[in-house]
């Protein structure tokens, strides 16, 4: 009997000095070297225009509907989608009806927006929720379907914008790892950017 | 299933190979009282401090029962520990957003979720917990369960390799020589890793973003009380509203990831888990991951060889283990790269596969690698969300969870729960060529084979009498997401994943509710401590016994053979047992899905 009592007061002891430990101090600890090697990367990556204003991150997507921006890949996050604070997929399985509805919507809205026929097929990416609800990225295909349009928008020469998506694409990592891709995030930001330069100093005349 | 993806197959592989070795015989040390690591300058003043705190002798051993006594008291305070942190959230501190306490359904079934190393979640992280709930409530049985579980392997595995003898080892010590030797080191270094791929790591509010395109929505009027508004037919009257901020979630996610993983957890920090771009910044990241998911396991294959002085079993059973593994992959990769040609007839690109709720930096390959290294082990953490998979790749985490989590396995409980098939298949060769079946030199008793058995029925009783019962039930069928035979697929899922102690959901049923959270918990307890609890008095059983000398009767454990008859053994009593529930499920569901049917 004594040594139940033991044990219980033995496991109530180790809750809270391990506690200490590894819910305290360990903690700190990668705080302390993250903020010292990775202080961009720790706070989250964070887009902050010339004034000082945060923006957004450079991993997590908002809705972009303007012809002038390139789309982000739907999004199931939250009642409105891109909720940045309630991540989540549609869930919905493969036989469901719902899903294919939406998919048919997004496919009709995706090409008219870019101007490709009515049959034209899509890339996956465009017309499906994304796991987070928050995918910052768009498959390369895609950015190439959408950059006339955002050329168009903006009266640039879509060579320019061909030239930023590839700036903003990312290839395999080390060659090996995942898929390539293009950030859709640093990709608007720096079309914004790039107004407001035109803006600010215009290129000189002839 | 392009060479790029074969190439990253293959550098996964032999990353797992190159790195089970040298940490098996780390393992073999920190299992060792006495055994020498170049960290004891650091960590031995820390663990003698333990010792002295909890008044441990390190020196005296316990017998199988005090072991598992000991075992239990600390789960249960410790699961009592974090109920009370999610119910006084509130008052607590570090919570910046003000999220209040959990109900009481939610905050019984979340920590013994965690205790049980199972982390299934019926909520949302980032909506729910606080930074105090996540690092002190719900982290800390990530290290906690993670050691419950290697130790127990530990106990076994002694177990097996003593002979006349009454004790297992001393549980105190072994579960702090894990969380110090292994486990807190990995982390430290794991955490900053993942924090150089983008990973958050602070204790500052959600930042509030300026939306770069503020965008207009559509929301239900409310009058000055705050209640919705509807017309004179009962119809919501909408108002369109300006969108011009987007909230951001922060805070300690590297430290809580990096154990989340390494520990086999799976508990996410947000929502969408290993999906969120927070939570998995890169495809670097997502392999770094995978790897520190399933290298303990593997790893604990090498200390069984070493420690039964047989390294030629150990490796035997690493091979059954990885058979298994290969298979998965294969035929979940297959399936998700196919896609679902109810989509593709509608004009979507038959070369991308099935894309829905996966990650464009990841793809298919890595979500489906991901899927199938997640219910190998009973990690749970997800990188795509499996509701949506194609009825076939769904299929394969769903049968990987119902192997019993032995395909590596979770950190501990892999291993141990492979050790039961071994007694099994070793136990039915006996039976084929009559003799008295022995494993490395134990004999198999009747007291043997019924503690393995009443492990396995434990399993399937929960997982099949829980999902006939929900299916039956209306609080059953109300959390439902899909229609059809993916809506039975859904609650196998669950009750699965919950006596597996896997944690990873076909995610679109709401499990929230007071029934489910109820059961749920009620399934992962005794998943994990109705197979432990037998498991440990076999190891009690295993080591009284004398070690008899191998002769040319005796059926080797290593070899070809061996490997065909394990694999055969978890393959077979997994398909008798779960057959017929799979075939309604996703098996029916997949011939619907080619013939274009939809619900």
């Amino acid at each position: 009997m004594k040594n139940i009592f033991a044990e219980f007061g033995r496991s109530f002891m180790a809750t809270l000095f391990f506690a200490v430990i590894l819910c305290g101090l360990y903690p700190l600890l990668v705080f302390g070297l993250a903020h010292l090697l990775f202080p961009r990367q720790a706070n989250g990556s964070l887009l902050v225009d010339g004034s000082g204003t945060v923006r957004g991150s450079a991993l997590i997507a908002q809705d972009f509907t303007a012809p002038g921006y390139f789309h982000p890949r739907p999004s199931a996050a939250g009642a409105y989608g891109y909720d940045a604070a309630n991540s989540g997929g549609s869930n919905l399985g493969p036989t469901s009806q719902a899903l294919a509805a939406q998919i048919a919507q997004r496919l009709a809205a995706y090409r008219a927006e870019n101007g490709l026929p009515a049959n034209a097929v899509v890339p996956a990416d465009a017309v499906t929720a994304s796991g987070s609800g928050l995918d910052p990225d768009i498959s390369p295909q895609n950015a190439a379907l959408q950059a006339p349009r955002v050329a168009k928008a903006r009266g640039l020469p879509e060579q320019q914008v061909r030239e930023l998506v590839r700036q903003n694409t990312r290839r395999r990592q080390w060659g090996i790892f995942g898929e390539p891709r293009v950030n859709v995030m640093t990709l608007n930001f720096a079309l914004d950017e790039l107004a407001r330069h035109f803006a600010l100093d215009p290129p000189p005349q002839k | 299933m392009n060479p790029h993806q074969w190439l990253e197959l293959a550098v996964y592989v032999a990353a797992l190979v190159l790195v089970t070795k040298p940490l098996g015989l780390w393992i073999n040390r920190v299992l060792d009282p006495g055994g020498r690591t170049w960290l004891d300058p650091v960590m031995r003043p820390l663990e003698k401090l333990t010792y002295r705190v909890l008044r441990v002798d390190p020196a005296r051993e316990h017998d199988w029962k005090q072991y598992t006594f000991a075992m239990l008291a600390f789960s249960l305070v410790s699961c009592l520990f974090t109920y009370a942190i999610l119910r006084l959230q509130f008052y607590l501190p570090l919570n910046p957003q003000k999220l209040g306490a959990l109900a009481p359904h939610l905050a019984f079934n979340t920590a013994v979720s965690f205790t049980t190393n199972t982390n299934w979640q019926s909520y949302g992280g980032e909506a729910t917990m606080s930074y105090f709930s996540q690092m002190a409530g719900l982290a800390i049985h990530n290290f906690f369960s993670a050691a419950v579980g290697i130790a127990i392997a530990g106990a076994l595995v002694r177990g097996v390799a003593r002979q006349t003898a009454e004790t297992i080892g001393n549980f105190w010590v072994d579960i702090t020589r894990i969380m110090f030797l292994l486990l807190l080191p990995i982390c430290v270094v794991l955490a900053v890793f993942l924090v150089s791929q983008g990973m958050i790591q602070n204790f500052k509010p959600y930042t509030v973003a300026r939306l770069i395109e503020p965008q207009t929505i559509s929301v239900q009027k409310t009058d000055e009380n705050g209640k919705p508004v509807t017309d004179a037919k009962g119809n919501p009257v909408m108002v369109n509203q300006t969108l011009a901020t987007q909230t951001i979630v922060q805070g300690p996610m590297a430290s809580q990831i990096a154990i989340k993983m390494l520990g086999t957890n799976g508990g996410g920090y947000t929502n969408a888990n290993a999906a969120h771009p927070f939570e998995n910044p890169t495809p670097l990241s997502n392999f770094v991951q995978m790897l520190a998911l399933l290298c303990i396991g593997s790893a604990l294959t090498c200390h069984l060889g070493r420690e039964t002085k047989n390294q030629k079993h150990g490796w035997a059973v690493w091979t059954a283990m990885f058979t298994m593994f290969l298979a998965g992959v294969m035929v979940c990769w297959w399936a998700e790269a196919r896609g679902n040609p109810i989509h593709q007839k509608l004009g979507v690109a038959i070369a991308d596969g099935n894309m829905e709720g996966k990650e464009a930096r990841f793809g298919i390959f890595d979500s489906a690698l991901f899927a199938t290294v997640t219910t190998d082990a009973s990690c749970g953490a997800v990188n795509s969300m499996h509701d949506s998979f194609t009825p076939l790749g769904g299929l394969v985490p769903l049968f990987n969870i119902q192997t019993g989590e032995v395909i590596f396995g979770g950190v501990g409980a892999g291993l141990y729960g492979m050790l039961i098939f071994v007694i099994l298949a070793v136990f039915i060769a006996g039976l084929m060529v009559g003799r008295t079946p022995e494993y490395l030199g134990k004999k198999i008793e009747a007291y043997d084979v019924k503690m393995v058995m009443l492990a396995f029925v434990i399993l399937a009783f929960l997982i099949l009498g829980f999902t006939a019962w929900a299916c039956a039930s209306d609080w059953g069928k109300a959390g439902l997401n899909n229609a059809g035979p993916h809506g039975l697929s859904e609650i196998l899922y669950a009750y699965t994943s919950g006596a597996g102690n896997n944690g990873s959901a076909f995610a679109g049923l709401n499990a929230n509710t007071p029934w489910y959270d109820t059961t749920l918990g009620i399934d992962m307890l005794l998943g994990r401590f109705g197979m432990i609890v037998p498991l440990l008095a076999l190891a009690g059983s295993l080591s009284r016994k004398k070690i008899v000398p191998a002769s040319v009767g005796t059926f080797p454990v290593s070899g070809v053979t061996f490997v065909v008859l394990l694999v055969g053994t978890v393959v077979l009593v997994g398909a008798l047992t779960f057959l017929p529930a799979l075939a309604i499920g996703p098996i029916v569901e997949h011939f619907l899905m080619l013939q274009g049917h939809v619900f």
